[in-house]
């Protein structure tokens, strides 16, 4: 045996040491939150000034002035955030459970045609879905809410699946190994890395919530929809593009703050 | 005579007491429903307190299976598993893996909790108050080669793969559990950071003597950590269950035979370590210290080089002797990415080693990481001939032509070299 004879049976190793560095510490990382954070509230509080002074300044109908006063916008706006607000609270309280059941061992099979129902009740016609709940049942503000907790559903619920699903196996089963309960570990293992996936799902389904209450109105239950609503039956494009515009920067606003949200809980170190 | 060496590894004066337990398998065997052939079929194997037991074989031979049936994250369908005296079967599953340590590829930390967070998961569970808490993780940072202050605050992400592996060895130690489980630990680092974490497993081993079971699928790997092998085949069968020296010596089978593979020649270098064979010490100089009176110092001794050690005697790098000539006094200099190994470190690494030093020797470091000699090729070919005179010794029959080794004893010529 030479020594060139042992060079030559582990060629690979000898290649790999000419790289010293191959075991180089990454560097630290450092957390920014991204520009576009900074950007959007400034463009959502230019809109609402550009409303506001021309809201002053216009000359209004009476009719208009009625339905475009201040008073009665602002409570236009606190009822279609209660819409939105209280199912949002329904949907996490039925989806974030659901989600996480349909992701153990034991139901995992039949999380498919759950989510094929939650699917349902995202592609049928929102308007369909209003209407349909008011005759069965009757109008007014918790069927809207009903309704929309129908709709918001999917997007919470996938998105809990996904990012449970996403978090690598082998954390789990390390969990497991240190000694940890099934419980322990989703909820300091898997639910923490599912979180940047799950709440990306909560802040789709509050935008579309927030724009889905505008057909509250349709079956008696507030909200915004009315200024819209109004603006259409009376050909008023004033009051209908006033409504479309506060519903918008709303929903640019939760938007915002679920990205912002977003940013702050992502755990670190991910 | 495998008896006699596996006593003699164990019997070394300067390793710590035995704090592992005895692990025993009675026909254990795992059958999953709708499966004809059984993951692992009818498997018995005493893993002895303190020993490294290396389980090895090809891909979907059942070693992995077996490994998580002794912590029982697989439950097995048959057979009973003893530990330290204790039928683990009947134990609560939760609780019977606190006490067990289990590391795994890559070192399975939890990206979202830091260093420290990672190695107190177990203590925290067990209910350790906190100073206690706090102290041990220090000392088991300090005991993997991490400085707990650089890195008790890092996740993950911001650690080498050596490192993290690191991390995971202290997270599975932090308890203290009498038995390791390690499912190919190694296997996602590069083969020189492999090395060193090797070495610095068999230390920390040298120290604590629990009983380590680790899955591999690297044969070279299992005969330098293994106090024991098993060889595996499909099905869960174990065909040869023995020390290092016997497999090689004598394979049991043609399985065995094809597994240990050609090189078994080099293997046998596998089979020594750095710590028993007779070193050479390099001359040393410190920075700061007068140029000439190096030089004296490396003329007296007939050295070409130097080596430069910080304040707690750390190899730093090379000094030519012509970088000394002139007077004033040794400048620090850019560290020239000094080959180290480590005492447990195989003659066969240490080969590996020189092959990329610019100085033709491997420096050899021992605890914290003081330098206690160096390897060169000298030493090399002085321990393949021991090697060869023992061999020829104990099998005179046999002619010199070193292919023969695979039907020889090397077993035996370990004992020359201790």
């Amino acid at each position: 045996m030479t020594v060139d004879g042992s060079v030559t049976e582990r060629p690979n190793e000898a290649v790999v040491a000419d790289a010293p560095e191959m075991d180089q510490e990454p560097r630290r990382i450092k957390r920014k939150l991204p520009k576009s954070l900074f950007i959007q509230p400034v463009l959502i509080l230019l809109a609402l000034a550009g409303f506001l002074i021309w809201r002053a300044n216009a000359t209004l109908t009476t009719v208009q002035e009625r339905t475009l006063g201040y008073s009665s916008i602002k409570a236009e706006t606190i009822e279609h955030l209660k819409l939105t607000f209280a199912a949002a609270v329904i949907v996490l309280a039925i989806a974030i459970p659901l989600g996480i059941a349909l992701t153990r061992k034991k139901l995992r099979r039949v999380a498919t045609p759950v989510t094929f129902v939650a699917n349902i009740g995202q592609a049928a016609p929102a308007i369909g879905l209003f209407v349909l709940l008011a005759i069965a049942l009757q109008v007014g503000f918790w069927t809207s809410v009903l309704a929309l907790c129908a709709y918001a559903m999917l997007p919470v619920l996938a998105n809990t699946i996904v990012g449970l699903r996403g978090v690598d196996q082998r954390l789990v089963e390390a969990g497991r190994g240190q000694g940890m309960s099934a419980m322990a570990v989703l909820f300091r293992v898997e639910l923490p890395l599912a979180v940047p996936v799950m709440l990306t799902g909560v802040r789709t389904a509050l935008v579309l919530l927030v724009g889905t209450a505008t057909l509250a109105t349709f079956i008696d239950g507030g909200g915004l929809g009315v200024l819209i609503t109004t603006g259409i039956n009376l050909f008023q494009p004033k009051l209908l593009v006033s409504g479309a515009l506060i519903v918008g920067l709303l929903a640019l606003t939760v938007d915002w703050l679920g990205r912002l949200f977003e940013e702050l809980f992502r755990p670190k170190g991910l | 005579m495998s008896e006699t060496v596996a006593s003699t590894r164990s019997a070394e004066t300067d390793s710590g007491p035995v704090s592992g337990a005895e692990v025993i398998l009675e026909n254990v065997g795992k059958r999953y429903p709708g499966q004809q052939q059984p993951a692992v079929g009818d498997l018995s194997m005493t893993i002895n307190a303190g020993e490294i037991v290396m389980l090895v074989g090809p891909s979907g031979c059942g070693k992995t299976t077996t490994l998580k049936m002794i912590n029982r994250l697989i439950e097995p369908t048959s057979g009973r598993i003893m530990l330290g005296g204790e039928d683990i079967i009947k134990a609560n599953g939760d609780e019977l893996r606190r006490r067990i340590g289990y590391v795994i590829q890559a070192g399975g930390l939890f990206p979202h909790m830091t260093v420290e967070a990672n190695v107190k998961l177990v203590p925290n569970m067990l209910g350790w108050d906190k100073k206690k808490t706090a102290t041990r993780t220090e000392e088991l940072l300090d005991l993997v080669g991490l400085d707990p202050k650089v890195y008790r605050s890092r996740y993950p992400k911001e650690l080498s793969g050596g490192q993290q592996q690191r991390v995971g060895v202290a997270r599975a130690l932090a308890a203290d559990p009498p038995v390791l489980l390690m499912d190919e630990p190694f296997g996602a680092v590069d083969p020189i950071t492999r090395q060193r974490l090797q070495d610095e497993l068999l230390r920390i081993q040298k120290e604590l003597r629990k009983t380590i079971i680790i899955v591999t699928h690297d044969f070279d790997e299992a005969v330098k950590l293994g106090d024991r092998i098993a060889i595996f085949r499909q099905g869960g069968e174990i065909v040869q269950y023995d020390t290092p020296e016997e497999i090689l010596a004598s394979p049991a089978d043609d399985f065995v035979e094809s597994f240990v593979g050609a090189g078994a020649t080099l293997r046998q270098l596998t089979l020594v370590r750095v710590k028993d064979v007779p070193l050479d010490m390099p001359v040393t100089a410190r920075i700061g210290e007068d140029k000439q009176e190096i030089a004296r110092r490396a003329m007296q001794e007939g050295a070409r080089d130097v080596v430069v050690v910080d304040e707690r005697n750390r190899p730093l790098r090379w000094v030519d002797l012509r970088e000394l000539e002139g007077s004033g006094k040794l400048a620090a200099g850019e560290d020239n990415k000094l080959k180290v190994i480590g005492e447990g470190a195989t003659l066969n690494d240490a080969l590996d080693t020189m092959l990329v030093s610019s100085h033709s020797s491997a420096i050899v470091v021992g605890r914290g990481n003081q330098i206690v000699g160096r390897v060169n090729v000298d030493i090399i070919t002085n321990a393949i001939a021991l090697l060869r005179s023992a061999r020829n010794g104990a099998n005179d029959d046999l002619d010199e032509m070193p292919d023969h080794d695979s039907s020889t004893r090397p077993s035996g010529a370990r004992r020359v070299t201790r």
